[in-house]
């Protein structure tokens, strides 16, 4: 277990070098959906560790959360705006 | 003139995904009382579903099918919280003292009610009225 989570330290690790040295800001943007995706395959190993279901409610709300990014900068990118007034 | 952009499967999955981040943002309120959870999780929750919906969409449309004033939701949530918070202090107790008991439902059986879930509410209304407000004004940036 704690091998898979230094595995995974490693690749967010990888994602965030993309994130920072990304030639588009489109690679940022996934790199960035890739990074919510390990800390939600993190928290559940995590648990798994502790023993716990405490963290299940967390890792839904970060599902949530990096969906919603991702859907905010996929508009951004496309249109120039976030939230339109009038389609 | 722009051509009208084709957004079909993010309509799709946004009606299918708002409805459960609201079932799952009320079961956090829920919960809030011995798990993790609560006034301030659920409300933001149900911020982020609002969210959701006004990316997908636009201003115009959610307003017209959820018209909702959400500054005047943030002050009624204020004013719910301190109105409960003061009700402690009618018996002879403090600010924000809470109750609770344990009460025979017809469905539920023996369920344990406690008045911090009414505080719990009018803390949902206001961080929702806070939290859509600061989006939509931050996104009006060219009016």
């Amino acid at each position: 277990m704690i091998l898979s989570l230094v595995i995974l330290t490693i690749t967010i690790l990888f994602n965030f070098y993309r994130v920072v040295k990304g030639p588009s800001s489109v690679d940022r943007v996934q790199a960035l959906d890739a990074i919510g995706i390990n800390l939600i395959a993190g928290t559940a190993i995590f648990s798994v560790y502790l023993d716990t279901h405490a963290f299940f409610e967390l890792i839904l709300l970060i599902g949530i959360l990096s969906f919603i990014g991702t859907i905010a900068f996929a508009r951004f990118i496309e249109r120039g705006v976030v939230i339109e007034r009038k389609r | 003139m722009k051509p009208k952009p084709n957004d079909v499967i993010l309509h799709t999955v946004t009606k299918l995904a708002a409805v459960i981040i609201f079932t799952f943002s009320i079961d956090l309120f829920w919960a809030g009382h011995h798990f993790p959870g609560g006034g301030f999780i659920g409300g933001l929750t149900t911020a982020a579903g609002i969210v959701l919906l006004y990316l997908s969409f636009d201003i115009e449309r959610i307003q017209t099918n959820l018209p909702i004033d959400y500054k005047k939701m943030a002050a009624l949530g204020v004013l719910i919280s301190v109105a409960t918070g003061m009700g402690g202090m009618i018996y002879g107790d403090n600010f924000l003292e809470q109750a609770f008991g344990y009460f025979d439902l017809p469905v539920f059986g023996e369920t344990e009610l406690a008045t911090a879930v009414l505080f719990d509410i009018g803390v949902a209304f206001a961080v929702i009225g806070t939290a859509i407000t600061i989006i939509t004004s931050i996104s009006e940036d060219e009016l």
